[in-house]
């Protein structure tokens, strides 16, 4: 067990964990922010998905010993009211189904567009590959992707 | 304990509905949302075949507050359908209440309050969309009848909308504020609700959002593992590799010694058969946290006895299946003489066709958690899709009574027929009780994978005649594979009715001779259900063969099953089924298969995906319908080769009469998300198995379909019908799969008999 001081969501965190529990548990176990999620852990689904320092990564592989002073953000701290662009988008095309790989996919997205504010078709389903929705709303999620980046 | 499976109920209600006001705390301890007001329940109830009472459909509970909130309960599961907005919306719509303000509270697994709760079998629009009109119409009818009173002013001269009745003056007054007056209102008879003009909704027949949009896009929505308890402990389970294996001793020491981990404790599994309902054999390490309790159960030592199925292997049985359609099997269907159709026969085709065992690979996988208090009393929170199943089996393993458990159901990431199974909840009671606290059963991606309840795999083999003058003149369907009732009766060696009912006795097509069989094969695995079931096998052989008739007749396929379909008619299979057709659960009489119907579909889709007209060289066009779950589709699909080789599907046409449309933006998704799962399941997935385990591990070995391959279009015209409603979650994945093979064909000139295959 070891101390370590995260800054998630704009504050400043400690937990005592094992140096090797990846983000993901530190996040859903210790810290009680359950809107990410575990769908595979071995980053193949995206579910997991959270921002270091503005990049999108896979909290399932992130052991909590490899973040030093980065940003963490998470769905819950993405926006004040649920109002980012990205998550209008995903409210104006009613993208979820069933819902569980949303905050992944609202994730991965934003921090695609903060790259690429213009992207094209491919360059979307390229950027949106490594995230899995079994519920099959890839479309919903295109179209609300490129409603948010003309925003 | 056998499931009621949707296809097999039989149930014609004689209507014995009444209206109730339940006490106050009854409705609170459903509800936390409620802040007071008016509580009215309708209960619906009919007479069983032997005069007993038969709750058939919810109570439904309608809370109406003073400051004009109306809260109504949802006691279906949410797995992605919306049937948890869809169907208070029916209530909200009826009765005028503003639907932006209105909430929805999750009703907890009770069979007496709610009746059926089983969501499963694309059967909750079918079987509460009457329900629910009638509830939303006795408050509406009471809401009037107050606020006449009050005005003095004729009832019929009231209407309501927006939470307010209406009067023809102008005169508004809020439902909050009738609320006293309530409570002293006759209750309506059932017989006296008119219920609105279709054309008079707002809701109904509409694109509604669903209720759980912003929850779940802004990380707040509440699934299976995020609910957390004081003390709550985490467990993780090693589970028998194969069916059936035994422990037969295990070392704890590793896996004590790792800081977190509590205590290891053994499941009892039932053996070989595995049960339905029952948790697999297995070893469970106890854990402050999710991480120590993984990593405490890769350390666990286990000796197992492995048992008969460890030198299954899942090829092996194919080929044998494959085999045993070669000769007569048991006979499910005949009609004519098809033995005679093969003497006389111009032409003979014979085909086989060949699908694999699929995981549900719901996006979450399998989590419960249990709170056994002590005294017989334990608390559940479960992404269930049958609250009611779980209950039962919980109350069953710990031997305490069904009343003592409460179910509290969460959103489920992803049902697909895998969370009805309350395997995962039952482990969860059962380490609760053993850790003295509340426990988390968290399965990994890894467990769900290797310990499903999997679509079976199928052998099929068509043989059909066509008479001297090219008509289909014979249909002989052999079908094989391992029955759903075999994982919990070891003697259940040929498909159900009910399976068959899914695709393959109903055939609906003018053939003079039918003849179908089934053939024995056993279950080594555990065998479940899978969105449309076995549709999904039957209508890849049987759509792809007419395809392959046509073909050989020299007609275009389309107009081919049109024709095949006859005259416009209703359906019944009289006196050639050999044994019960389920129909859905439904009376053929109330919902009868109407070749019109399915023909209508056909035309309309051959339209908008302008069939008829050429496409241009290097693309091509599939098409199938099929008819499942009392619901009519037609589906094309096109395809080509994109830059990198790589196939591409720019395109999918699905038209669909599913009667009422009653949440249009719904059903869309539906056949959306349905085309996309029917990818996965034809190009991407299966599950293999050797010395009876499962092969494959997580998503990199069993794939799922993702976004650059994934369909680029999908358009779904939804037929305009005021015919009753029927589901869609299930019905968009069968003739999808058939659509996309018979359009490879045409795009590579080679057939596609097995799935999935690779493009
Ligand atoms: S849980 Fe991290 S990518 Fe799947
Ligand atoms: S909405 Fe269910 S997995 Fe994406």
């Amino acid at each position: 067990m070891a101390k370590f001081n995260l800054n998630i969501n704009g504050k400043s965190k400690e937990v005592e964990v094992d140096a090797a529990t990846p983000l993901l548990w530190v996040l859903r176990d210790h810290l009680n922010l359950t809107g990410t999620k575990y769908g595979c852990g071995i980053a193949a689904c995206g579910a997991c998905t959270v921002h270091l320092d503005g990049v999108a990564v896979r909290s399932c592989q992130m052991p909590v010993s490899n973040i030093e002073n980065q940003k963490i953000t998470t769905i819950e701290g993405l926006s004040e009211n649920g109002d980012h662009p990205v998550q209008k988008a995903w409210l104006e095309h009613d993208v979820p189904q069933c819902g569980y790989c949303q905050s992944g996919q609202i994730m991965t997205a934003v921090a695609f567009l903060k790259e690429n504010p213009n992207p094209s078709d491919p360059e979307i389903e390229n950027a949106m590959n490594g995230n899995i929705c079994r519920c099959g709303t890839y479309l919903r999620i295109k179209a609300a992707v490129k409603t948010a980046a003309n925003s | 304990m056998l499931p009621k499976l949707p296809f097999f109920k039989t149930k014609e209600p004689k209507n014995q509905s009444k209206v109730f006001i339940p006490s106050r705390r009854e409705f609170l301890k459903i509800s936390s949302l409620v802040t007071g007001g008016f509580v009215m329940g309708i209960n619906f109830q009919c007479a069983g075949p032997k005069g007993e009472v038969i709750t058939f459909a919810p109570n439904v509970y309608i809370n109406i507050s003073s400051d004009n909130v109306i809260t109504l309960i949802a006691h279906r599961s949410e797995m992605g359908t919306g049937i948890r907005t869809t169907l208070p919306m029916i209530v909200a719509d009826e009765m005028g209440a503003e639907w932006s303000k209105v909430k929805i509270a999750q009703a907890e697994g009770d069979e007496e309050k709610y009746g059926d709760q089983n969501t499963d079998g694309s059967y909750s629009i079918r079987m509460f969309y009457e329900p629910m009109r009638l509830a939303g119409g006795t408050a509406r009818q009471m809401l009037q009848a107050a606020a006449a009173a009050k005005w003095g002013v004729d009832v019929s001269e009231c209407s309501t909308e927006n939470s307010q009745v209406l009067h023809s003056s102008g005169k508004k007054i809020k439902f909050g504020d009738l609320v006293a007056d309530m409570g002293k209102m006759e209750i309506p008879k059932p017989e006296s609700i008119t219920l609105k003009e279709f054309s008079s909704y707002k809701l109904i027949g509409k694109d509604v959002m669903i209720y759980d949009a912003k929850d779940m896009s802004t990380g707040k929505a509440i699934y299976g593992a995020d609910v957390d308890l004081p003390n709550m402990q985490i467990a993780v389970i090693r589970r028998s590799p194969v069916v059936g294996a035994k422990v037969i001793s295990f070392n704890d020491e590793k896996a004590m010694a790792i800081p977190g981990v509590n205590r290891v404790v053994k499941i009892e599994g039932a053996g070989n058969p595995p049960g339905l309902d029952k948790p697999l054999e297995g070893v469970a390490v106890i854990a402050d946290n999710t991480w120590a309790a993984m990593k405490g159960r890769d350390a666990l030592e286990i000796e197992w006895d492995l048992g008969e199925n460890q030198t299954y292997s899942s090829s092996k049985q194919l080929e044998e299946m494959l085999k045993s359609t070669t000769g007569d099997g048991k006979l499910r269907r005949e009609r004519g003489d098809f033995k005679a159709a093969q003497r006389n026969a111009g032409k003979r085709i014979e085909r086989t066709y060949l699908a694999p065992f699929y995981a549900h690979a719901t996006i979450e996988p399998p989590a419960a958690i249990a709170h056994y208090q002590g005294d017989g009393i334990c608390e559940i929170w479960a992404p269930t899709q049958h609250p009611q199943w779980a209950r039962q089996a919980v109350a069953d393993a710990l031997n305490i009574d069904l009343y003592n458990v409460t179910v509290n159901v969460t959103l489920l990431g992803g049902g697909f027929g895998r969370k009805s199974k309350p395997d995962f909840v039952v482990e969860a009671a059962l380490l609760s009780k053993a850790a003295k606290s509340p426990v988390r059963v968290q399965w990994t991606r890894e467990d769900d994978l290797h310990h499903d309840f999997l679509h079976a795999q199928s052998a099929q083999r068509i043989k059909a005649t066509l008479d001297k003058n090219g008509n289909l003149s014979g249909w002989n369907h052999h079908t094989v594979f391992p029955a759903i009732g075999a994982t919990a009766s070891a003697t259940e060696l040929h498909p159900s009715d009910g399976e068959l009912g899914l695709g393959c006795i109903d055939f609906p097509f003018d053939v003079p001779n039918i003849r179908i069989e089934s053939h024995e094969s056993k279950a080594h695995t555990r065998i479940g259900w899978l969105r449309s079931v076995s549709n999904i096998h039957h209508s890849f052989a049987t759509n792809c063969m007419l395809d392959e008739l046509a073909e050989a007749k020299g007609e275009d396929p389309v107009d081919f099953l049109s024709g095949l379909l006859g005259e416009d008619k209703n359906l019944n299979f009289e006196g050639e089924i050999k044994g019960q057709f389920g129909n859905y659960g439904e009376s053929i009489e109330k919902f009868p298969l109407n070749t019109g119907r399915l023909k209508r579909v056909i035309e309309i889709v051959a339209k908008e995906a302008n069939w008829k007209n050429a496409v241009a060289e290097g693309k091509a066009m599939g098409f199938a319908a099929h008819k499942s779950f009392l619901t009519y589709v037609a589906c094309i699909v096109r395809v080509e080769k994109g830059a990198d080789g790589k196939l591409l599907i720019p395109e999918v046409f699905y038209a669909v009469d599913c009667g009422i449309g009653v949440n249009t933006d719904r059903i869309r998704s539906q056949f959306e998300g349905g085309a996309q799962f029917a990818t996965s399941l034809a190009m991407t997935s299966a599950i293999t198995l050797e010395n009876g385990k499962v092969q494959q591990n997580n998503f990199d070995g069993y794939e799922i379909i993702r976004m650059p391959q994934s369909p680029k279009k999908i358009h779904v015209h939804i037929v305009e019908s005021m015919e009753k409603p029927t589901g869609v979650g299930e019905p968009p994945v069968p003739p999808y799969i058939a659509a996309l093979c018979n359009a490879m064909y045409k795009l590579t000139g080679e057939r596609i008999y097995q799935l999935p295959f690779k493009a």
